[in-house]
């Protein structure tokens, strides 16, 4: 949809420097593509980190029985691999992403606010580190889920919910000024020619989502902060004993979860929006009813949150509410995977890494959309709720969903970003570990839900043995296949082919007109785009 | 009713064919349960099921068709289409009739839900760290529910018996043929009330009291078991319930024995207790209601679950200690037991808990001084 006119002698040579050198470079740099790069290696740290604790876990389900660790260390190692994977590996990667892409995606030299964009980078390690050095002090880390429902998270909770309070506040401040800086960004910076219906759908995507960070980063802000002064200066605000209202922590929570969920998957559906049409080499079915659905969805996600309360005992007519507007979201998803499959359907395909990543996408994440629908009928969810059915469904739209098309767009931009194409043969055996790897983790994880056994225990009646096991087999080899990926990324950051502008036969767009690898300074003068 | 028969009839064959793999391993599927509202629910749920499977069917046909026949090393050239609003709205509207399809029935079966009227037995539920309370209300009926199974069991030193994690010291009764009407709350955070087969799943939040309720037919008597579903702290996957319903009569003979049981109790108070007695009896309460956060061996657990043995309070203070243990410590975990435990047993978990673990105190503390203490 979009023609560029501009080709690399545009981009400048003249009175601009290359990168300073040593440490430095790193920690003063506002260049977009350092602090992209930067945001990409903390997510895979964090991924990494993520996955062991997620390995411990899974470790302790093999088998029925208290074997590696005690159900203490199990609920801090759920609270953490939870908070770290969903604030620190999926969204930072999304941010990470967009750094690098957007400007080279809508032809603008750099960010719009390059100083405030360091610090959203450096605030991250900062919260992360405290949020870690929890793990090391005697009260342990905090141990009341990802969703900290109070009061566990409040009267009954351990001291370091208080370091737990800031490093949550530190992440989103981080967020919100990388949301701002983006949405500033698109409306101020696109090449002239770029109109609104001609970005790039990776841009719209995250466009809409930034709407959703700055829009719902607040009130996690504002539920930490009441926990806060629940905790250290006697309010009551979720304490029943003093006239407080415990699910007034889950309404609010969910006001900010709910989104956030859409957050970690709507620039995905961006990446494989970019990629599906590249390997098909035919142009996207349906761009403009893709970005209204990308915006209803944005919309819906503010008026569903309590389908994650439909056990909390809420009036029959909140409930039918909150069930039908759920409901309602699969249409757009719908439309949005009718849309992917028609764009291959009579398009000359190839199957290079990124686009194996992306099939792969598509059917999965669909999977996880059938089981969302089948959560959003709420007498069954009577019988879903708050068991392994529910650890599927997330599953399934968030690795296979988010975390494939963070990969996906990895190895779809490593070639612009590092100047050499990856080894297929790696790249594709990397992809079909992780295919095999994630179904055999959580496809069986469906099963034990439905079978009745709940989530977050860390022991379990004898009738959930044998998935469990099969379960755990998948996770090790999920886990270590990420190594592969590892190796990829630095054997290609070394050398490997050369790759052309264009690196992709089929792709199109203003970040395939620059030269392989990008230089640090890009579309100083802006190209024209018809 | 037709449904039920039939299904009455194919898990009668079903269980003949497999009797051994009904043991209930590789389980796929949601239980259809023993209500009609659980049938209902697992009804809702295979049609949905279906539903997702027949439009993953033909979305997933025409993407690996794509990917086999339109392939370029195939030879396949693009064609450059890139719009149809034709099927764009023809791929808007067919799911939102679909949904609508499926919105009437769940409607249906939601509102059968939520009609907690009329009920024969009401029975308040209390989820504490981490045991569930039954009161049965106007039968002046009430009892914990604690977890029995072994600790060596849950850590690999004896085998697993059947039941591993879903057994405990007192089911919940309940008669078949009557509507029974849960009323469920919480003493400390929150948990959730779960029992697969009667589909009743309900949040357990201090300050509130939600309702559910359950109609099991008559013919439909058995154990059924269940967990607390909702993260509330670390022994929360060790809170299990288990559901026994009895016939109408049977029921009636129950409550009676319940009664009766509580005042013996009380007389037993009022007896005699050795020092030694007390202590075998103290052992066996302590590792049912308090060994899960103060430590098997009295060593406490954590920073925030203190250790007993060698304690300030276990050693010296007698009072006190009788204090805390019948009206625990508000904003703690630490709960009141007065109403838990009866004077035999406070006795003796707080005799033992002088006397054990190198607590030498020899001092015995006899159940009239509990009964005194609560005056
Ligand atoms: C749900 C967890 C839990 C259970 C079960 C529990 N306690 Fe406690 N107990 C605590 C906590 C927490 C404290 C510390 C309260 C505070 O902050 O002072 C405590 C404190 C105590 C103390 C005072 C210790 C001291 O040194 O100050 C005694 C005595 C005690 N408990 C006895 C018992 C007895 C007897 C039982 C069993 C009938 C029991 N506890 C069951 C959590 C528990
Ligand atoms: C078709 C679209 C979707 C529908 C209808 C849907 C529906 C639901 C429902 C009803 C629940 C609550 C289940 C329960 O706790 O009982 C749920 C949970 C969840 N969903 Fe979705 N979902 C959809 C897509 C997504 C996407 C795209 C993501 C993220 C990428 C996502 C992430 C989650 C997460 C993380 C939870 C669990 C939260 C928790 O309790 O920890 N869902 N979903
Ligand atoms: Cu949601
Ligand atoms: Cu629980």
């Amino acid at each position: 949809m979009t023609t560029a006119t501009a080709s690399h002698d545009n981009h400048d040579d003249h009175g601009h420097h290359g990168p300073a050198k040593g440490i430095m470079r790193w920690v003063l740099t506002t260049n977009h593509k350092d602090i992209g790069t930067m945001y990409l290696w903390f997510s895979l740290t964090m991924l990494f980190i993520g996955g062991t604790m997620a390995l411990i876990i899974r470790s302790e389900l093999f088998q029925p029985g208290m074997q590696l660790i005690e159900p203490e260390f199990f609920n801090q190692m759920t609270t953490m691999h939870g908070l770290i994977m969903v604030f620190g590996a999926i969204m930072p990667a999304f941010v990470g992403l967009a750094n690098w892409m957007v400007p080279l995606m809508i032809g603008a030299p750099d960010m719009a606010l390059p100083r405030m964009n360091n610090w959203s980078f450096w605030i991250l390690p900062f919260a992360f580190g405290m949020l870690l050095f929890t793990l090391f002090t005697e009260a342990g880390a905090p141990n009341f889920g990802w969703t900290f429902y109070a009061p566990l998270s409040t009267t009954y909770a351990p001291s370091s919910v208080t370091y737990f309070i800031f490093g949550v506040h530190m992440m989103g401040i981080s967020s919100i000024m990388g949301a701002i800086n983006i949405i500033v960004t698109i409306l101020n910076l696109r090449a002239p020619g770029m109109t609104l219906m001609k970005m790039p759908l990776f841009v719209w995507t995250w466009f809409i989502t930034a709407y959703l960070l700055v829009a719902v980063m607040p009130v996690l802000a504002g539920v930490v902060t009441m926990m806060l002064m629940d905790i250290h200066y006697g309010t009551a605000f979720f304490d029943a004993a003093g006239g407080g209202d415990p699910v007034l922590f889950q309404h609010v929570f969910w006001f900010f979860g709910h989104p956030e969920v859409y957050i970690m998957i709507l620039p995905a559906f961006g990446i494989v929006s970019q990629i599906i049409p590249t390997f098909a080499r035919k142009p996207l079915f349906g761009y403009a009813s893709m970005v209204y659905a990308t915006s209803s969805i944005a919309f819906l996600s503010f008026i569903v949150w309590a389908h994650h309360m439909f056990t909390v005992g809420l009036p029959l007519q909140t409930e039918l509410f909150f069930m039908y507007a759920t409901m309602l979201i699969a249409i757009p998803t719908g439309v949005k995977v009718f849309n992917w499959v028609s764009t291959m359907f009579r398009g000359s395909m190839t199957f290079e890494t990124p686009m194996l990543f992306a099939l792969a996408f598509v059917v999965l994440f669909t999977i996880g959309g059938f089981s969302g629908l089948m959560l959003s009928i709420a007498p069954a969810d009577f019988q879903y709720h708050d068991t392994y059915f529910v650890v599927a469904h997330f599953h399934y739209v968030l690795v296979p969903g988010a975390l494939f098309g963070i990969i996906a767009g990895v190895y779809y931009w490593l070639p612009k970003w590092t100047g050499h194409y990856i080894n297929e043969n790696l790249g594709k055996f990397h992809f079909w570990m992780s295919f095999i790897g994630v179904n055999v983790t959580f496809f069986p994880m469906h099963f034990i839900g439905l079978a009745g056994m709940p989530r977050r225990i860390p022991d379990y009646a004898l009738q959930f043995a044998d998935f469990n096991a099969i379960a755990t087999v998948g996770a090790f080899i999920f886990g270590f296949s990420q190594l592969i990926f590892l190796f990829v990324l630095i054997k290609t950051i070394r050398g490997g082919e050369k790759a052309t502008d264009q690196v992709w036969e089929g792709a199109e767009g203003l970040e395939w007109t620059i030269p392989s690898p990008a230089p640090y300074h890009t579309f100083a003068e802006p190209p024209h785009v018809k | 009713m037709l449904f039920r028969t039939w299904q009455r009839l194919s898990s009668v064959v079903l269980g003949l064919v497999s009797a051994p793999a009904a043991m209930a391993d590789w389980e796929l599927n949601m239980p259809q349960g023993i209500t009609e509202v659980s049938q209902s629910i697992y009804e809702l749920h295979m049609l949905i099921f279906w539903i997702c499977v027949w439009i993953g069917v033909v979305v997933f046909g025409v993407m690996f068709y794509s990917i086999f026949k339109h392939r370029k090393s195939k030879g396949a050239v693009a064609s450059k289409f890139h719009e149809s609003l034709t099927l764009e709205i023809l791929w808007t509207a067919l799911p939102t009739v679909i949904l609508i399809a499926m919105a009437v029935p769940a409607t249906t079966v939601l509102i059968q839900m939520y009609d907690t009227t009329n009920s024969d037995v009401d029975i308040k539920i209390t989820g504490y760290q981490w045991k569930w309370e039954y009161n049965y209300l106007g039968e002046d009926v009430g009892f914990f529910s604690n977890l029995t199974t072994p600790e060596d069991e849950i850590y690999n030193l004896a085998e697993k018996n059947e039941n591993y994690l879903l057994e405990v010291d007192k089911h919940v009764v309940v008669p078949t043929g009557q509507k029974v009407r849960f009323l469920i709350t919480s003493n400390d955070v929150i948990h959730a009330w779960w029992v697969p087969e009667i589909a009743v799943k309900k949040d357990a939040i201090p300050g509130y009291i939600n309702e559910s309720w359950a109609f099991i037919p008559e013919g439909e008597e058995g154990i059924y078991r269940g967990q607390c579903a909702e993260l509330c702290g670390v022994n929360h996957g060790f809170m299990p319930i288990v559901l026994e319903a009895v016939t109408g009569d049977e029921y009636q003979v129950w409550l009676e024995e319940q009664r009766a049981g509580k005042i013996a109790e009380a007389q037993a108070a009022l007896g005699d207790f050795s020092y030694d007695e007390l202590m075998v009896k103290g052992a066996d309460v302590y590792a049912r209601s308090c060994a899960a956060c103060h430590g098997g061996e009295g060593q406490g657990l954590g920073s925030v679950f203190p250790a007993l043995a060698g304690s300030d309070i276990a050693l010296n203070d007698m009072a006190a200690h009788i204090d805390i243990v019948l009206n625990g410590k508000p904003g703690t975990a630490m709960q009141a037991y007065a109403t838990q435990l009866s004077d035999v047993d406070m006795a003796a978990v707080i005799t033992f808990e002088r006397n054990a673990w190198g607590n030498d105190t020899g001092e015995t503390v006899t159940p009239k001084m509990i009964t005194d203490a609560k005056k």
